[in-house]
């Protein structure tokens, strides 16, 4: 890759230019729009804004309980603190004490039941950190503990759940288990994963005149907050404008979940006339938010005798904690990744999502897809074990195919023609000299007695769209200035994945300026209404088509004026590089800001909003049938690990990824989203731990107990490509979503730590490994590998 | 000096109406209006908060150390130079580092990275990151949730040790002072006094004068009171400007004194040269910007089972040296720990250092620390191991085995080593006497690994132990590594 450069364009043309403008940013390595600024604290987050004067500050009382009814709440003592200006509880609500995205099922302050620990009962808003404090330890509140469930076991036990049972089906799945000549079943658990995003949840909101509120919230969803703190508040959206500078890392984790705060942070707005911040400490925030969700499945798959799946039988639960939030999705997207890259001829998929008394839990990188691809990745595995095959040859022998093997288990077609997995495959396994290395661990492996090494392929294929079809939409709005220069306003958050980046490149691609005269303005609602989350990593594909509709608008209103600065036909006119001249004389060319200057004299219009949908999506979910997908990204990884037999602390030796991100809208950004997918994958299936007592306490909430990869914890060698020549039709200039899917090509490293743990056991032996992979995780299945090999 | 004074990015800022508990972050955030400095955990684990100090090391020389601005009470700079990022950028130029950081695509949503770059600007004024793992460990206490670190860490290769002649370069002399630190402040709000003695004279008196007195060093343990349970100490009394108690000297026989306020980065310099089972221990504490406060006594003062420096110590045969007005006493530093969090000091008493005897001969020694992260995490067993073997008898004349995250203290495991004694230095003999760690030790279980995890690994640790040290009595950690014992 090449070393990027300002978000300048390049005096070359770029290789793969799509149109005829052959100068542009598009396609190009680039530096982050905000990199520089983020260095030097010019880059502002919510909780950087100067403080407006009389702002508050707010501190919560929370439940101490997991279930418990609540039997008295008296603010009047806190409410006397000095400094205090009012103690928010479910009684001050203007509207509706509701904060429930999808199903109105749950309370922004509790009002009879406290559901999970950590859930919020008050809110103090005072002058000083101190005197919340203070009085938060002043709200009277009495609890009647009530019995809780905690766990998947305990909530299917109990038939405590979420919404409906969602079933996918093909074929006689008995039949076809019964007749297969290999059996594997099991279990599969994950645990969740908290976001940890470096900025904690936090909103800014102020009183305007009328009645409105303006709320600066770090959230993923702006018009989501909108609506909610409208709802809260009893008033119409027109009154609420929520604006977004820049997250501090979201990770879903501030796709459904920034709303509550921002609701509490507008509600004290309301209600004491001053400027209100909600900004929880690290502790809180780990606390009361939710988490990837935890899964449990039971499996039984059938196997011919070379490692090919004929059969697989599923039950998937999520722990979806006390309240739906986006469960239903999550497990939707859980279901549609069971599958991963493999065709499976005859199978019947079953999922439920459980309730529990634990904080309801939430988008997260992968929303589902992680946990579902664990399962036919741990099926594989074990086969490939109990066989003595490589499972990177077993993997690569279950992938789609020709049809018939092109449909996935909810019928949707996998196209050949898009198809990338033979050729990741081939590309990976080549760069990253698999079968050399794989020779050089076994000769390792073999004379070394308390350290040995494993090595793993890993595919991804991910299914790009929200599942909730209307869903996919995004709107832009695009202001050009009299003196050439362009604020861009998109629906769009920026939360570090380079959105703006990307969307900086489309506009001046499609206005042919420079990306020096382009602003990206705070995302706002009263800029673009109605929007989507960012997220199910469709903000460049939705919002990209909206900035470049919204671009071609203006683009095609000042054609005219350029064709008559230039005497030239309207046809020939090409915008390039923040000038403007005729097909075939390059060398005449008129500055864009006369194009413009122009326009304005001539009145005509140079703002433009832009909209997108995408098209020909669709689900039925009672039938486990449709086309909820655009299109599939792809990816695949090769994973080298060394554990250590004594200790059972691992290493990542080296990691290979070759990614199909399409053709990539700016090569150095996505590199930067698979490296960081990979290791939050990483984290999430070794080291990461959400531990909960038996009370239902959450024991790990800050960094000192709850562990995410270190700086030394990245792979000692790291090689990541993009996929040549994959320029995916029907998306945004032939770029693919690359958010999400590197995340699982980690579950290679789970593969790897096994193949390095059976060096331990006797000759085809079935690794027992728990994940997390903790070091005392591995040491155990050590230790279970040289009992067995000893028996 | 009665009152805070400290220089901020180039400005002398004399406060006389805050509480001294005030954390520097907290003062950059909600005082001085500088919000480049982010708070992610106000306790130390993220690095979010990291900004540069000027100090001198042992040498002499003056050097910027990256520090954790949330644990860094506003008296811990008195006098002394603060830099944050936002003072990098200086007439419009980006520093090296800001530059290497964009440049690499370090960032991606930002928030940690004011912080990597203070920790990368130390990195950038540091002359001995010669080895790629020193880079890591330079790093190690600052994470990012979003890179995946790689393009962090080519920045931080590209920027190691460059020191530009720059206006920061210039910033550390010569010529250049700090201010002293010595202090005597009341709030005049809050009623709450700190005080940085200068002498062993002022410490006694302050120490009769205020019977409410807290001694504090770094105040990285110290400070979490204040940042995660919001307690206000009122009177706390720092040992940092007293001259004798920092820094490592010969002591009287032999061996070594490491004063009590040595921080532990000095202590680490040391040990690369001098003692391979103590740079190993150090080698995973904590990260560079604790390691940059934290003291040796503030480590062993805590009595916490799971403090990094006891087990390694206490095999290495260390005295507790323990100082009041009425003079000096000393103790084999395992009797120091008297029960759970609990020492041997009286009221009025310090700890001012550690004297580490020099090695037995014919010794084999190492030390282990096991977490569920490698770095930036607190151990869930830890070892400090050294036997004496006769070379020719090959039996074992002594073993001092001490384990932390074992017990209530870290403590010797004498059953283990009475055992051993005696023995035949072979595979199975260390296997035999490995069976006594039952005897010796009942460990719990918690969220950093359970009792039979803890138990199998310190029986392990014996067994890498003696496999370590045959080819070596006294072996360095190697680099890379997967594990802290890592024999083939
Ligand atoms: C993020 C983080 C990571 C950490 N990692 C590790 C680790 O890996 N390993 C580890 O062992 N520790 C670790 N610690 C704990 C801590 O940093 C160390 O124990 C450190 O050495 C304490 O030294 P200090 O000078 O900062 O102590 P302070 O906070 O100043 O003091 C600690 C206690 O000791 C008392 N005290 C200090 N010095 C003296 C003295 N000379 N005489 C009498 N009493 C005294 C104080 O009154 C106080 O009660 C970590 C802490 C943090 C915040
Ligand atoms: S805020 Fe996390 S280390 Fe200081
Ligand atoms: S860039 Fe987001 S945490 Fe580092």
């Amino acid at each position: 890759m090449r070393k990027p450069r300002e978000l300048e364009p390049p005096s070359t043309p770029p290789p793969s230019a799509l149109t005829e403008v052959r100068v542009s940013p598009l396609h190009q390595p680039a530096l982050h729009e905000s990199g520089l600024r983020h260095t030097s604290g010019e880059a502002l987050y919510v909780d950087d804004l100067p403080h407006p004067p009389g702002m508050l500050v707010a501190w919560l009382v929370t439940s101490p309980h997991a279930h418990a009814r609540i039997t008295k709440l008296d603010t009047t003592k806190a409410k006397a603190v000095p400094g205090v200006h009012a103690v928010l509880t479910h009684a001050e609500v203007l509207g509706l004490n509701n904060v429930g995205p999808v199903v109105h099922d749950e309370e922004l302050f509790a009002s009879t039941e406290v559901h999970f620990h950590g859930q919020t009962v008050a809110c103090v808003l005072a002058e000083s950190y101190r005197a919340a404090r203070e009085a938060a330890a002043r709200v009277e509140v009495a609890y009647e503990p009530l019995p809780a469930i905690l766990t998947i076991e305990e909530a299917i036990r109990a038939g405590s759940f979420l919404g409906d049972a969602h079933v996918m089906r093909r074929g006689d799945v008995k039949a076809a288990l019964a007749a297969a000549p290999v059996r594997v079943s099991g279990t599969v658990d994950n645990g969740a994963q908290d976001h940890f995003y470096l900025e904690t949840q936090v909103s800014l909101a102020v009183p305007e005149e009328g009645g409105a509120v303006r709320i600066h919230s770090s959230t993923q969803h702006p018009s989501e907050v909108q609506a909610i703190v409208a709802h809260v508040l009893g008033v119409g959206r027109q009154r609420i404008t929520v604006e977004v500078p820049r997250m501090g890392g979201g990770f879903g984790g501030k796709e459904t979940q920034a709303a509550g705060f921002a609701a509490m942070a507008a509600l004290g707005a309301c209600v004491t006339g001053r400027p209100v911040k909600v900004w929880l400490n690290r502790d809180r925030d780990m606390m009361t938010t939710g988490k990837r969700h935890p899964f449990h499945s039971r499996f039984d798959a059938g196997f011919d005798e070379d490692g090919r799946l004929l059969a697989l039988d599923v039950d998937i639960y999520a722990n979806g904690g006390f309240s739906t939030d986006l469960t239903g999705a999550i497990l939707d997207r859980a279901l549609f990744h069971l599958d991963n890259a493999y065709f499976i001829p005859a199978l019947e998929f079953r999922g439920r999502a459980c309730r529990t008394n634990l904080p309801s839990n939430t988008a997260f990188r992968g929303f589902g897809g992680p946990q579902g691809m664990l399962v036919i990745e741990e099926a594989l595995n074990r086969a490939a074990e109990r066989l003595g095959l490589d499972p990177a040859e077993v993997r690569r022998r279950n992938f789609y195919g020709a049809a018939p093997r092109n449909r996935t288990p909810y019928d949707q077609e996998v196209k050949f023609e898009d198809n990338r997995l033979l050729r990741l495959f081939d590309e990976v396994m080549k760069s990253a000299e698999y079968a050399r290395r794989r020779e050089a661990i076994a000769a390792f492996n073999a004379s070394s007695k308390y350290q040995k090494r494993g090595l793993a392929f890993q595919p991804v294929k991910f299914g790009i769209s929200f599942t909730t079809s209307h869903l996919n939409q995004a709107g832009a709005l695009v202001n050009v200035y009299a003196d050439g220069t362009v604020q861009l306003s998109h629906g769009g958050t920026e939360m570090g994945q380079g959105l703006h980046t990307k969307m900086l490149a489309v506009c001046a691609h499609a206005l042919g300026v420079r990306t020096s005269a382009i602003r990206v303005m705070n995302t706002a609602t009263d800029k673009v209404p109605n929007t989507s989350a960012t997220a199910a990593s469709s903000g460049a594909d939705l919002n990209g088509q909206a900035v470049k509709a919204a671009c071609e608008q203006i683009r095609e209103r000042l054609r005219p004026i350029a064709a008559r600065l230039l005497h030239a036909d309207p046809d020939e006119v090409i915008f390039e590089d923040g000038e403007v001249y005729a097909r075939g004389r390059p060398s005449a060319r008129v500055p864009f800001r006369e194009v413009t200057a122009q326009a304005y004299l001539a009145q005509v219009s140079m703002s433009a909003t832009g909209y997108y949908r995408t098209p020909n999506i669709h689900y039925d979910r009672v039938a486990g049938k449709g086309k909820p997908f655009h299109y599939f990204a792809y990816g695949a990884a090769v994973v080298e690990v060394e554990v250590s037999g004594l200790t059972g602390e691992h290493r990542l030796k080296r990691v290979d990824i070759v990614h199909d991100v399409g053709a990539s809208l700016v090569p150095t950004i996505d590199r930067g989203q698979v490296e960081g997918g990979f290791v939050q994958g990483w984290g999430w299936l070794t080291c990461e731990e959400v531990l909960f007592d038996d009370q239902g306490r959450l024991r790990t909430h800050s960094p000192d107990t709850y562990k995410i990869p270190a700086f030394g914890d990245a792979p000692l060698d790291f090689r990541v490509q993009l996929l040549e020549n994959a320029a995916q039709d029907d998306v945004i200039h032939g770029s693919k979503a690359v958010g999400e899917p590197p995340l699982m090509l980690a579950i290679g490293a789970v593969t790897a730590l096994r193949h390095a743990i059976a060096a331990f056991g006797p000759p085809k032996h079935e690794v027992q490994l728990r994940i997390p992979c903790t070091p005392e995780a591995v040491l155990f299945a050590i230790e279970h590998a040289k009992r067995a090999a000893s028996r | 000096m009665d009152h805070l004074r400290f220089c901020l990015n180039d400005r002398w800022i004399d406060l006389k109406d805050i509480s001294p508990t005030t954390t520097v972050l907290r003062y950059l955030r909600d005082h001085a209006h500088l919000t480049a400095t982010k708070e992610g955990c106000a306790e130390g684990d993220c690095g979010a908060c990291t900004v540069a100090v000027a100090e001198e090391r042992p040498d002499g020389k003056r050097t910027y150390r990256a520090i954790n601005a949330c644990l860094l009470l506003l008296p811990m700079v008195q006098g002394k130079r603060v830099y944050t990022a936002e003072a990098l950028k200086r007439n419009g130029e980006y520093h090296l580092v800001q530059r290497a950081m964009a440049e690499n695509l370090g960032s991606q949503c930002g928030y940690c990275t004011p912080g990597i770059v203070m920790a990368l600007f130390e990195a950038c004024y540091r002359d001995d990151l010669d080895q790629p793992w020193k880079i890591d460990a330079q790093m190690a206490g600052n994470l990012c949730r979003c890179t995946g670190y790689r393009p962090i860490r080519a920045a931080a290769n590209e920027v190691a040790g460059k020191r530009p002649d720059d206006h920061f370069a210039q910033a550390l002399g010569p010529g250049v002072k700090d201010e002293p630190m010595q202090l005597a402040y009341t709030s005049p709000h809050t009623q709450q006094r700190y005080y940085n003695p200068a002498t062993f004279e002022e410490l006694w008196d302050v120490l009769d004068r205020e019977p409410e007195a807290r001694i504090v060093a770094g105040g990285t343990d110290l400070s979490l009171e204040v940042t995660k349970r919001y307690a206000d100490p009122p009177v706390l009394v720092s040992l940092e400007a007293i001259a004798g108690l920092k820094g490592v000297r010969p002591g009287a026989g032999g061996g070594h004194v490491f004063g009590a306020t040595t921080p532990v980065t000095d202590l680490e310099d040391w040990a690369s040269a001098h003692s391979p089972p103590l740079e190993r221990m150090l080698r995973y504490f904590g990260a560079r910007a604790i390691k940059n406060r934290a003291t040796v006594g503030g480590n062993l003062c805590n009595a916490s089972p799971i403090g990094d420096l006891a087990p390694v110590l206490i095999a290495l045969g260390a005295e507790a040296v323990l100082r009041s007005r009425a003079g000096e006493r000393r103790m084999p530093l395992e009797d120091f720990f008297v029960a759970y969090r609990k020492t041997a000091l009286e009221p009025k008493e310090i700890l001012a250092g550690v004297k580490v005897p020099p090695l037995p001969p014919h010794a084999r020694v190492s030390a282990y620390k096991v977490s569920k992260r490698r770095e930036l995490d607190i151990s869930a067993v830890s070892a400090g191991l050294c036997v004496t073997v006769d070379p020719t008898s090959r039996r074992v004349t002594s073993a001092r085995l001490a384990y932390g995250g074992m017990a209530a203290t870290p403590a010797r495991a004498r059953k283990t080593e009475a055992a051993l004694v005696g023995q035949v230095w072979t595979e199975d003999s260390v296997l035999a006497a490995a069976k006594q760690l039952a005897e010796d030790f009942t460990p719990l279980s918690d969220h950093r690994g359970s009792a039979p995890y803890r138990a199998l690994v310190a029986r392990n640790l014996l067994l890498g132990f003696f496999e370590e040290t045959k080819a070596q009595p006294c072996p360095r950690l190697p680099h890379p590594h997967t594990a802290t014992v890592e024999v083939r």
